[in-house]
């Protein structure tokens, strides 16, 4: 036993990483299968993409789903910054239990339940003033941020819960005014979270097909819509072309984020070095 | 500069000493109060209009009766009686759930497929997670990234590629006839199989970051001890580390149950068509049949049978110390290469 321990865990591990990845891989490799039979190897070719560049309407759905997905994030971001400074730097105060409830709650409620509450709502104030008077874009947006303020205030809280208090307390001492010391040390300082929060939004909104069939009106389709239709009447190839793009993306966003991120945390550990070495 | 910086507050105390400076005072502390209100509404009024009224609605329509007409349910208080409010409550579409057999049925099946696949992806994830946690340090951040990135591409096209795995002349069938295993193609895509299949698939990480969370703060120095005491590893295991993870145990397993209770995309395209997912039946009842009122109890007796998971993840979440550290992970997607905790 103790001399098969370590070659379990690894072989354990690869084993996990190749059931994780032999989809996606196999998706791209058939994406440019010149065969529309996705079993057979018709030999290299690009034609998927030029066919997925000519399809009006699912170029239209990307392009409102890419909408709603940066309202959806900016939106949430805002939101979620001012949720995760009420509860990690305000203590207690009346209705914190009540928010930290909330924020946590969406994370894991089922998205039927989330969906089909939501548009029951927009049905019920269809009228009232300053809520939206139609289903479509806006209700879309505002089911978003309701679903991902969660995910972006944990995130945010997160990074605020382990920042060092004393610059915003040395900034408060010198006589700045909160806003002030909000813009100038805060923000800055969590930046990195906001920043990924951001994303996590993004990709969450772009991603989500059941809050979005609820809340869409009967003429409004997002690009997981249009997804759904398509892959429920057969494979088609081009959604693997569509997959294809999407990992390039989401690769070369990851691969940059990465670089700045850890060239940020190398500076900082310089600075607390520097700061060490020179008290 | 300095010396302004410096005169501010000293002019400030000498005011405050005067009449009119108390008001002042009051005033800026007011304001103090203002910024601090204006923090906390906006988030706080947003969810409780767009998260918790909705489920008073869906309380109130899951009592009402289904009518033809827009809104297509009967109204809950009636005013047509001269003035005088009619209350209307219907038991009829909670009465139908519980009569119906199929319901019944599709409430158990439910939370046993969420049951068997929370199972695997224990059974999948705690080697992953135990794995990276004992991986060299300068892997792990690696290591993780590899497990996250998977889940920034979209879900629906990570199933719809199981899809092409699964069907009868797909890669998995095709690799098993070249091979000779088998002789004719197996029929996994639409069965319970494949279900299984993409939803562990789709919650893994859910399960091994929480757990990786856990086990990456155990002192290798105890598992030491248990051994110079003369533990096998297995036994060391079995009582040190398995007893110390189950905070992460705990915790990956609602993550998965809760969602997957009310799983509907993977149902839809995998399994299927008699597989009996609450999420499905939700959907069917109120996009094919219009029956809102149905609808709606079906979501707030999925809610009432969640909200016990649910507290135990509050609480569980809650005990790691920093709400940082478990559930800054626990979205499936920590930020990529963010600087991770310094050791």
């Amino acid at each position: 036993m103790s001399r098969r321990r370590p070659l379990f865990l690894p072989s354990a591990l690869t084993a996990g990483l190749v059931f994780l990845y032999a989809p996606i891989v196999s998706m791209i490799v058939y994406s440019f299968n010149a065969s529309r039979l996705v079993t057979v190897w018709g030999g290299f070719s690009a034609k998927w993409y030029h066919e997925l560049a000519g399809d009006r309407q699912m170029l239209q759905a990307a392009w409102l789903s890419l909408r709603i997905a940066l309202a959806t994030a900016s939106g949430a971001v805002l939101l979620g910054i001012l949720a995760a400074l009420a509860l990690v730097r305000f203590g207690r105060f009346r209705g914190r239990t009540l928010l930290s409830g909330m924020v946590t709650a969406p994370l894991v409620m089922p998205e039927v339940i989330t969906g089909l509450s939501l548009l029951l709502l927009f049905v019920a104030v269809e009228g009232v003033p300053f809520m939206p008077s139609s289903r479509g874009f806006a209700t879309i947006v505002i089911a978003h941020v309701t679903l991902t303020l969660s995910y972006v205030t944990i995130v945010i809280q997160s990074r605020l819960a382990t920042m060092d208090e004393s610059l915003e307390e040395a900034a408060l001492d010198l006589g700045a005014r909160p806003a002030k010391v909000f813009v100038a040390i805060t923000l800055p300082l969590i930046a990195p979270a906001v920043a990924s929060g951001w994303l996590l939004a993004f990709t969450l909104s772009l991603d989500d097909l059941v809050i979005a069939s609820f809340t869409a009106g009967p003429s409004t389709n997002t690009l997981p819509m249009m997804i759904f239709s398509k892959v429920r009447l057969g494979v088609t190839p081009e959604i693997n072309a569509l997959a294809t793009i999407m990992v390039a993306i989401v690769t070369v966003f990851v691969a940059i984020a990465g670089v700045l991120m850890s060239r940020q945390e190398r500076a900082r550990q310089r600075d607390l070095r520097l700061a060490a070495a020179n008290p | 500069m300095t010396q302004a910086r410096n005169e501010a507050p000293r002019w400030l105390t000498a005011l405050s000493h005067s009449g009119p400076s108390a008001r002042l005072t009051r005033l800026l502390h007011r304001c103090g109060i203002c910024g601090r209100t204006a923090v906390i509404v906006p988030p706080l009024l947003w969810l409780t209009l767009f998260f918790l009224v909705p489920f008073v609605i869906v309380l109130k329509i899951s009592f009402a009766e289904q009518q033809l007409a827009v809104p297509p349910y009967t109204p809950l208080i009636d005013w047509a009686g001269g003035g005088s409010p009619h209350l209307h409550l219907h038991v009829s579409s909670y009465a139908y759930l519980l009569g119906d057999p199929l319901y019944v049925q599709a409430f158990l099946s439910s939370l046993w497929v969420a049951a068997i696949s929370t199972a695997l992806c224990l059974a999948i994830g705690y080697p992953m997670a135990y794995a990276i946690a004992r991986a060299d340090r300068s892997w792990r951040n690696t290591l993780l990234l590899a497990i996250v990135l998977p889940f920034w591409t979209s879900f629906l096209l990570r199933v719809y590629a199981w899809i092409g795995l699964l069907r009868n002349n797909g890669l998995i069938n095709q690799l098993l006839l070249s091979l000779g295993i088998v002789h004719e193609p197996l029929v996994m895509l639409q069965t319970d199989f494949a279900m299984y299949v993409g939803i562990v698939y789709s919650y893994l990480p859910f399960m091994i970051l929480p757990l990786y969370a856990n086990l990456e703060k155990h002192d290798p120095a105890l598992l030491e001890a248990a051994v110079d005491l003369g533990c096998t590893p297995a036994r060391a295991f079995r009582q040190v580390t398995l007893p110390l993870s189950l905070p992460g145990i705990i915790a990956g397993c609602m993550l998965v149950f809760i969602p997957a209770v009310g799983e509907f995309v993977i149902p839809r395209l995998l399994g299927g068509t008699n597989s009996l997912m609450i999420g499905r039946v939700l959907w069917d009842e109120f996009f094919s049949n219009r029956d809102w009122p149905v609808a709606s109890s079906v979501a707030i007796v999925l809610l009432a049978v969640l909200v016990a998971p649910m507290v135990i993840l509050q609480r569980y979440l809650g005990r790691d110390g920093a709400p940082g550290a478990a559930t800054a992970t626990m979205h499936g997607r920590p930020q990529p290469g963010a600087p991770q905790p310094l050791p």
